[in-house]
């Protein structure tokens, strides 16, 4: 007879045990497989992306550059005398006199040579590119294709480098850079953030520690929420109607300036950091509430004990103590609107422009406006690009939040170690 | 002889008096018809079984309850004659004049010197920091165990610490009253005897009202006892009150003898 115990027969205790491990490993498993699945995806997206970056090209010049140089397979190889004998001889005339009245040929850099050359007398032009995993498997039938085209050579080419970074738009998918986008993308974010966090924090701070709890304060509440899930190109009709069109003497800067220095008419850097502004303020608003939300009550009443009013417990303790909290929110709120597209495409934002913007009354473009744009074109180099300006995207989404983090840790470990 | 027949007429002054108070949530009657004095530096213990409405009492001594949207008071309290819930009486002045000490010890998470001259400053305090900060924590009986370490977070210090700082914080900013709900309820006998020498100790200086469940600790610290009891609708009110010792060795109602012998609560 087997023993009983005060928790039942050994065999109920037996099978009781072996049914709980048993559920607790079927639930495991299914985390531990989400988790994976969750992981690859994110690996195949980064896989893929930078597949695009990095790998071989085609190209074919129009005219090669050994027939000025000889010996030389690319003008980069070329000498300071070469670059400029060959700038003033072979342009045409006309590109040859724009060129020199911009700016005359002896005090250009060699690389704005290069670039002249490239554009106006090499033309090289791109027949096919490959991703990195087809670079390494499949030589030989890109050799194959090289030999096929006649004049064709293969180059391997990193799409992502300091020079697409730094130049600007070009209709040359070899020429291109996100430069314009990149400052585009920093001013709006820049406007986004100075208005939004103020006002979310403020109305956080309201609705929070101010707010009776009565009917009306309730809808406010509950259309916060509601809004927080607006699909965003709705935000981008409402900066279109608001801020484009019917502040447009404000956000073109005619009003302010007394002029409007370009054709943005309203649709400038403003009204996109202001729709974005909309955009984030729910977001912003509820974050903080919840990190205001987290502070206890005691440290509240610890102030009114000591006479302090309401603003002097708000002011010097529930923020000071909750403001980690309040910038996590921010970041990812921030995060969020350096990624939108569809709002700054319904206001307007402009898809080729080449001129950097200088102030918040300038027309602009952002890195996600350059990418959609890039990726929508047939030819396989813009693929490329894109690819290349989702990489940076990335990367300037992970230092701004790795520096965000970075002095909010700060903030925290002073308030623990003080 | 001059010197005790002073500390008796003294020891009478009226700081504080309830006149018929009646406390409200919403709809919940938390407290009705309390009236009953409170003596200058004497200590008035508040005891009772839970939901009495002791700490709702204590609370409208220094307008807390009106941090809570709901509560509404009826009657009046007067500070040295005068009705806190006036019209003329602003709450945050109220509070300076009655500071208070909760249950859970609840320092700033600031540095201790900056938990004392905090209040000191929003209060406009002119004087010497230093000077401050030293006699509070004395004062407190924590500036030997603190004085190292000004600069030092205050979450840092044990409950029996932070608590003594709290108390600290409170005599920093000069009240006539201190308030206390329960102030050693959280800490350990050690910690809690060193809170009840200090409060005997603060009464020379201070009018020290006190909620406490020991009836231990009552009758060691306490001049004046109310007794709350509740009734079957909930609500709170004042079965008893009269010198401490009299309470405890001479109840007047049975409800009050049964409850400090320990019968229920």
């Amino acid at each position: 007879m087997r023993k009983t115990t005060l928790f039942g027969s050994q065999t109920e205790i037996e099978l009781a045990i072996k049914q709980r491990k048993q559920k607790g490993f079927v639930g495991q498993v299914i985390f531990i497989a989400a988790t994976i699945l969750a992981v690859l995806f994110l690996m195949l997206l980064l896989l893929s992306v930078l597949d695009s970056v990095f790998g071989y090209m085609v190209v074919r010049n129009e005219i090669e550059p050994s027939k000025f140089v000889p010996g030389t397979n690319f003008t980069q190889e070329f000498s300071r005398e070469d670059l400029e004998r060959v700038a003033e001889e072979h342009l045409s005339s006309g590109i040859l006199r724009r060129v020199i009245h911009e700016k005359p040929i002896s005090d250009r850099s060699d690389k704005d040579l290069i670039h002249i050359i490239d554009q106006y007398i090499i033309k090289p032009k791109v027949l096919r590119t490959w991703g990195l995993w087809d670079s390494v498997t499949k030589q030989e039938a890109i050799e194959a294709f090289v030999q096929e085209n006649e004049g064709a050579q293969m180059v391997f080419r990193s799409w992502i480098s300091p020079s697409f970074i730094t130049s600007d738009q070009s209709a040359d998918p070899l020429q291109a850079g996100i430069r314009t986008a990149l400052l585009g993308s920093l001013w709006i974010i820049l406007i986004t953030f100075l208005v939004a966090f103020p006002i979310g924090v403020g109305a956080a701070i309201y609705l929070e520690e101010y707010a009776q709890d009565n009917r009306l304060n309730r809808i406010l509440q509950l259309n916060i929420f509601n809004l927080s899930a607006v699909p965003s190109i709705i935000y981008g009709l409402l900066g279109l109607a608001v801020f484009v069109r019917a502040m447009e003497p404000i956000t073109s800067g005619s009003m302010l300036l007394g002029f409007s220095d370009n054709t943005a008419n309203g649709r400038t850097i403003l009204s996109g950091g202001l729709t974005l502004a909309l955009l984030v303020l729910p977001i912003i608003i509820i974050n903080t509430q919840e990190a205001l939300k987290a502070i206890p009550d005691s440290l509240r009443m610890s102030a009114f004990g000591v006479g302090a009013t309401k603003w002097q417990t708000i002011w010097y303790h529930v923020l000071p103590a909750s403001i980690d909290r309040i910038l996590t929110g921010t970041i990812l709120a921030l995060s969020r609107a350096l990624g939108e597209t569809a709002p700054l495409v319904v206001i307007g934002a402009s898809t080729f422009i080449s001129v950097d913007p200088t102030g918040i009354f300038s027309k602009f473009t952002t890195l996600p406006i350059q990418i959609y744009q890039w990726s929508a074109r047939p030819q396989g180099a813009y693929r490329n690009i894109a690819a290349a300006a989702i990489v940076s995207l990335l990367i300037l989404l992970l230092v701004m939040n790795s520096a965000a983090i970075h002095m909010r840790n700060k903030i925290t470990k002073k308030k623990r170690l003080l | 002889m001059n010197d005790t027949e002073n500390s008796e007429k003294r020891a009478h002054r009226t700081v504080l008096e309830l006149d018929d108070v009646n406390i409200y949530y919403g709809n919940f009657h938390a407290v009705k018809d309390i009236s009953f004095p409170m003596y200058e530096h004497n200590v008035t213990a508040f005891i009772g079984p839970s939901g009495c409405g002791k700490s709702t009492v204590l609370r409208s001594l220094n307008r807390m309850n009106d941090m809570i949207p709901s509560s509404r008071i009826e009657g009046s309290v007067l500070f040295d004659g005068e009705n806190l819930y006036g019209d003329q009486v602003d709450p945050v002045l109220v509070r300076r004049q009655i500071g208070m000490v909760f249950q859970k010890p609840n320092p700033f998470p600031k540095t201790i010197y900056e938990n004392i001259a905090w209040g000191a400053r929003i209060n406009g305090y002119k004087g010497d920091y230093d000077e401050l900060v030293e006699k509070s924590l004395t004062q407190a009986a924590l500036w030997d165990e603190v004085k190292d370490k000004l600069k030092q977070n205050a979450l840092r210090l044990s409950g029996g610490q932070q608590q003594r700082l709290c108390i600290a914080r409170a005599v920093a900013i000069s009240p006539q009253v201190i308030l206390m709900d329960e102030p050693a309820s959280a800490l350990d006998p050690i910690a809690t005897g060193r809170i009840e020498e200090l409060i005997l100790e603060l009464k020379e200086h201070y009018s020290i009202i006190i909620v406490t469940h020991n009836m231990g600790q009552a009758s060691r610290v306490s001049d004046y006892t109310a007794f709350f009891m509740v009734d079957s609708n909930r609500t709170g009110y004042l079965q008893e009150y009269a010198e401490t010792e009299q309470l405890f060795l001479n109840p007047k109602h049975r409800k009050t003898e049964e409850y400090i012998s320990g019968k229920f609560g």
